[in-house]
């Protein structure tokens, strides 16, 4: 084959989904290329088709779905053409894909080693001794230590990332030319997300593998991409190099996504947001699809289909572009300054509104027939934080590390094992079932999977006035409608919601029912778990602006427990980094993130993925998975992914020591102003 | 006189219950919506329509009541007769009056067993008697019996199908006033299966029932259609009060068992702990004793009670509706186990879904969360197993009676049909009718109910859901 030749040609590619009378055109008229060794990512919101684009060229769409037009070239082939088994020899042999969710795309009853032989057997081969040595080398090539045991190890014995990495042997074992990544890091921590990167590209420089990278990650593009396709509503929008892209993305579409990321710099100011939503895929559009949503569209956008506009490296699909107009686009991405609360004070005051001390939840491991308890879960082992009025704490760490049940035993929706929580001087520890119930209406949460927060078989102006009816506020039936409108006004949905179910909802505006939910008990406190992970970026920014906006208005402080640092750093006033049950870190948002102490810290916010390659830094690789919270290491629980520990870090757990006023950091390695009473173990 | 049986007031309740449960679901879309799905299957549909079919005949047999004799002389004072009579019985008088001496094949005119006639002459001879009822009104039923039947059937049938006919159009009228559209338009939809509610297949269904039950009306009133029993009784007049019997125990035990299987099954999930160990402990320790035998114990305790207080009954018809209430609530006790641990599962799950946490954290009362948040959202499996548990009773019913647990011998019941046929079945020339009958009534009764619970689960359950 030709170098220059494209290694996947796709032109004009149509695929429909459901019925033929009404179908959803999930993907319209889609043309790009891919040439050897080159990473394309196709970036899209959900619902935008990408993952369908996907199914579609290796012809694994679901039953309702079919190619309607189109060419896929891949090679000499026309893949649309070939017979179904003449395409098994193509999937997995010329080219291949890995999915989402490494947890679903294992067989749980095969070792991972017969898994990978199994690939190997059809698409090269080989079986037997040379077989096994090939899965060893894959293993090996995807670095997973003591490939030898690994591989009679079945998925369950492994983490997240690991099993990710067996899917890429996998993946790899026929040999691809090209290889199809759906959201191949979505499911991953930051930080397993960054060795995988790293391990994909690797292998495709060794490899000269071409790479379809499907995500919705404007950080992953950046650190992965040669070319960048944006898609919107079924179609690319924009296509170009990266570099261009990044400086100056041109598609209007484009440049919101851009604008609606929270960053540092936009602290106290409210986010670009897109109005509307995504148009519905089953109608036929007559002008531009982002027309609706696009603050620059002019009437001719409405009316006809946008051309394609070139500029050397870089493709755009936009009205804007058309000779003499580019005049017209607007620059101006200021957006309005929130207003502060009156209330709220600059610094944290003398009394907090929360504070924990040495926080303690464990859970009992039980064995044996008269449930013996064996051992403890050490899930949260001794949690120090403090929330200030109207202020924001941000409660980072990966998944696992216990920050889910430092929110609920907050809650109290866990009991704690030990330790205290004090909320506006009240102790919550020791209350009673009943005493509890009425102090509950100054604690909330808000849950991360807007699906599944509510009760789907209640009316959403059931959903919300549960509160209100459960705390005896609103006398009558009038009273109650009233306060349900008002707090249903207050998020921005209409009064009409109350009768409708929350399926009815799409994902954004089920999350600011739970927010009118929470809300509408006047809370001092809202516990928000992930309110954004589950969302789109531009949908993301809705939720975050009215989540400051409330705090300006009403006052309410927020324990915003998230792995996502972008976020932090726009929305927290605090920081307290978590590891393994235990906070490492504690600080002002900007001391933390700028000037990191602890190690794990420092590694977490380099092996974030960041969008200007000028400030990116080197990833400080970390190796292996969290330890078990069950049998945590001895002395710093980090040390055995730490690059910098020694031998003291092996003994003796760190005391906690101050960096400077309010920065706080449990390291041996910054050990010069301890505290008296902070020393722990 | 109207009496009332204690299966009689609980049936009454049981359609009281549904009735309720109807209007509450009309105005909730999320029970709509599967009920909708539901009416779009067409076997559904017309499994509906049988099972229509034989609750009415079950609700007309379950209203009795003791007839007024012909008054006396002395005027004002009435009196009833001691037999206790339903509905239905009294509109099928005929049926159950004409007896013959014993056993006759369907459709016959003579009896089944060759007896010592004397002729007019006064010589004996040993021959098959003519039926004092089936096939009467002929007088050579050897010629013209077949013609009988087929004109007598045919006539019934187009009988069946004018009065089908008249029904489609009033159906038809009646939706196009309903939806406000022509009557062309809204046949032209039903013809093409393109309603929302398969009233197509409904239809369909209804005309083969109803030719069937006319024809079957008419030629009962001529022949005994499904022959005689020992005793001479219509089977087709047995078979169709066993309907009743079968319907109790399907329904009235699921009744019983439901409050157990609920209550204990939610509070085992939802409480946990040492509530939960308690509740797992009854109903595994309860669902490890062979069914069979605690129910066997069961009858036979309350037999002893029924016969040591004979005097307190005033009727064998009273009698043998208390031991079939009982047996319902034997069957209920020892079934609510299976549907109790569905239960507690499901409410683990949904214990900790964030809908229930959210609940517990605006300071919701308990017992507000199991009623609203925990108890609808475990709807969908309580109902799959009820309708899927109504066949199995139905036949263990049958079972039951057939090694005489099971409802009173005086009672009709399809186990009963059997097991009276079971002796008869070494006979030569075999008698196999009561059987085929109970067969045929049972199996078109099961059928119906496991083809509408298939598409019942389909729609209810939410991992079957199809994508759309």
């Amino acid at each position: 084959m030709n170098d220059s030749q494209p290694i996947l040609s796709v032109s004009e590619l149509s695929t429909h989904l459901g019925s033929g009378s009404r179908p959803i055109r999930a993907v319209d008229g889609l043309s790009f290329d891919i040439n050897k060794g080159e990473t394309l990512a196709l970036l899209g919101e959900s619902g935008c088709g990408k993952s369908i684009t996907a199914l579609s060229l290796m012809r694994l769409l679901p039953a309702s779905g079919r190619v309607i037009s189109g060419t896929v070239r891949f090679g000499s082939c026309d893949l649309l053409k070939l017979s179904e088994s003449e395409m098994r020899r193509v999937r997995g042999g010329g080219m291949t894909m890995i999915f989402q969710e490494p947890m679903t795309s294992l067989n749980p009853v095969i070792p991972i080693g017969e898994q990978i032989l199994e690939a190997l057997r059809l698409h090269v081969g080989e079986a037997g001794a040379a077989g096994r040595k090939h899965v060893l080398d894959l293993l090996d090539a995807v670095r997973i230590p003591d490939p030898g045991k690994r591989f009679h190890e079945y998925p369950h014995q492994l983490s997240g990332g690991m099993k990710q990495r067996v899917m890429i042997a996998i993946a790899l074992a026929g040999e691809p030319n090209l290889l199809i990544a759906d959201e191949p890091t979505t499911a991953l921590d930051v930080t397993i997300q960054a060795q995988v990167l790293e391990l994909m590209r690797n292998l495709q420089q060794q490899r000269q593998m071409a790479i379809l990278l499907i995500t919705h990650d404007l950080g992953v593009v950046a650190e992965m991409a040669d070319r960048v396709a944006v898609m919107y509503a079924g179609q690319i929008v924009e296509l170009a190099a990266r570099e261009p892209f990044f400086a100056h993305p041109s598609h209007p579409y484009s440049r919101k996504l851009f604008a609606s990321l929270p960053t540092m710099a936009k602290r106290k100011r409210a986010l670009h947001v897109i109005k509307g939503l995504v148009p519905s895929l089953h109608a036929r559009f007559s002008g531009c699809r982002f027309a609706a949503r696009c603050d620059d569209a002019v009437a001719v956008c409405h009316e006809y289909p946008p051309a394609w506009h070139t500029d050397g490296e870089r493709q755009v699909l936009c009205h804007l572009y058309e000779h003499g107009r580019e005049a017209e686009r607007r620059e101006d991405t200021s957006t309005a300054p929130i207003p502060s609360h009156t209330a709220r004070p600059a610094k944290p005051v003398r009394e907090p509104l929360l504070q924990t001390r040495a926080l303690q939840v464990h859970f009992p491991i039980e064995a044996g027939v008269f449930k013996r308890t064996v051992g403890y879960v050490r899930a949260v082992d001794g949690v120090d934080l403090t929330i200030g009025a109207g202020r924001t704490l941000a409660l980072v760490g990966e998944s696992g590390c216990g920050k889910t049940t430092v929110g609920k035993s907050i809650l109290q929706l866990i009991r704690p094992t030990a330790g205290s929580v004090r909320l506006d001087g009240v102790e919550l520890t020791g209350l009673s079932h009943s005493q509890l119930r009425r102090r509950r209406s100054d604690f909330q949460i808000i849950f991360q999977d807007p699906y599944s927060s509510m009760n789907p078989r209640m009316l959403v102006g059931d959903v919300v006035a549960e509160g209100i009816k459960a705390f005896g506020a609103g006398e009558t039936r009038e009273q109650r409608r009233a306060l349900v409108n008002k707090q249903l006004l207050q998020v921005g949905l209409s009064a009409d919601s109350v009768t409708r179910y929350p399926h009815e909802f799409s994902g954004g505006q089920r999350q600011r029912i739970s927010i009118a939910r929470a809300l509408a008990v006047a809370p001092k406190l809202i516990v928000c778990d992930e309110p954004t992970s589950a969302l789109d970026v531009s949908v993301q920014a809705q939720i975050l602006n009215l989540l400051q906006r409330l705090q300006a208005e009403v006052g309410v402080s927020y324990l915003f427990i998230t792995h996502n640092m972008s976020v932090v750093s726009y929305i927290a006033d605090e920081i307290a980094v978590m590891y393994l049950g235990r906070i490492v870190e504690f600080g002002p948002v900007g001391d933390v993130l700028r000037r990191p102490r602890h190690p794990y810290t420092e590694a977490l916010l380099s092996a974030v993925p960041a969008l200007d390659p000028k400030t990116r830094r080197g990833v400080i690789r970390l190796h292996g998975d969290i330890p078990s919270p069950s049998s945590p290491p001895s002395g710093c629980h980090f040390h055995p992914r730490c690059p910098k520990s020694a031998e003291l870090c092996r003994q003796h757990y760190p005391r906690r020591s101050r960096v400077d006023d309010q920065h706080y950091v449990n390291c041996h390695l910054v050990d010069d102003e301890p505290i008296p009473g902070g020393a722990r173990r | 006189m109207l009496v009332l049986f204690w299966t009689d007031v609980l049936i009454y309740l049981l359609v009281a219950m549904v009735v309720v449960f109807a209007l509450y679901a009309r105005r909730r879309e999320h029970l709509r919506a599967p009920w909708r799905e539901v009416g779009r299957s067409g076997v559904a549909m017309g499994s509906l329509v049988v099972l229509a079919f034989y609750v009415t005949i079950g609700l007309l047999d379950s209203i009795h009541f003791r007839p007024a004799l012909q008054p006396d002389e002395e005027a004002g004072k009435r009196e009833y007769a001691h037999e206790i009579l339903s509905v239905f019985d009294w509109l099928v008088t005929p049926l159950r009056e004409r007896t013959e001496k014993t056993y006759s094949a369907p459709f016959a005119a003579n009896l089944y067993t060759k007896e010592t006639v004397e002729l007019a002459d006064g010589r004996q001879r040993r021959q098959f008697p003519r039926l004092k009822y089936g096939a009467r009104h002929l007088d050579d039923p050897a010629t013209e019996k077949t013609a009988d039947i087929v004109a007598t059937g045919l006539s019934a049938a187009v009988k069946g199908v004018a009065v089908w006919g008249l029904i489609c159009v009033m159906l038809i009228a009646a939706l196009a006033r309903k939806k406000q559209q022509t009557f062309r338009s809204v046949f032209t939809r039903m013809l093409s299966g393109a309603t929302a509610v398969r009233w197509r297949s409904m239809l369909y269904t209804f005309a083969v029932l109803l030719v069937i039950s006319f024809a079957a009306a008419d030629l009962s009133m001529e022949y005994h259609i499904l022959g005689t029993d020992k005793v001479g009784e219509d089977v087709f007049y047995q078979t169709l009060k066993s309907i009743r019997t079968g319907l109790v125990i399907g329904t009235l035990t699921t009744l019983v068992m439901l409050p157990f299987a609920m209550l204990l099954g939610i509070m085992a999930g939802y409480f946990g702990g040492w509530i939960d160990d308690v509740i797992q402990y009854l109903y595994t320790t309860l669902s490890s004793i062979p069914g069979v035998l605690l129910i066997a114990a069961a009858v036979l305790i309350l037999q002893v009670y029924l016969d040591n207080h004979a005097d307190r009954f005033s009727s064998i018809a009273e009698r043998a509706d208390l031991r079939l209430l009982f047996l319902c609530l034997i069957l209920g006790v020892t079934s609510w186990t299976s549907l109790c641990r569905y239960l507690r599962g499901e409410t683990l799950k949904l214990r900790d879904t964030d809908y229930i946490q959210a609940a517990t954290a605006l300071g919701v009362r308990q017992f507000t969360i199991l009623t609203r948040h925990v108890a609808p959202n475990v709807m969908h499996i309580v109902l799959i197993t009820v309708v899927l548990d109504f066949s199995a009773l139905v036949l263990a019913e049958a079972v039951l009676s057939y090694v005489q647990i099971g409802v009173d011998p005086a009672m009709n019941s399809w186990g009963n049909m059997i097991n009276s046929a079971r002796l008869e079945m070494a006979r030569e020339p075999i008698v196999w009718w009561s059987l085929f009958a109970a067969f045929l009534f049972m199996f078109s009764l099961v059928l119906a109910a496991n083809l509408f619970s298939d598409a019942l689960r389909d729609a209810f359950d939410p991992r079957l859901r199809r994508e759309k």
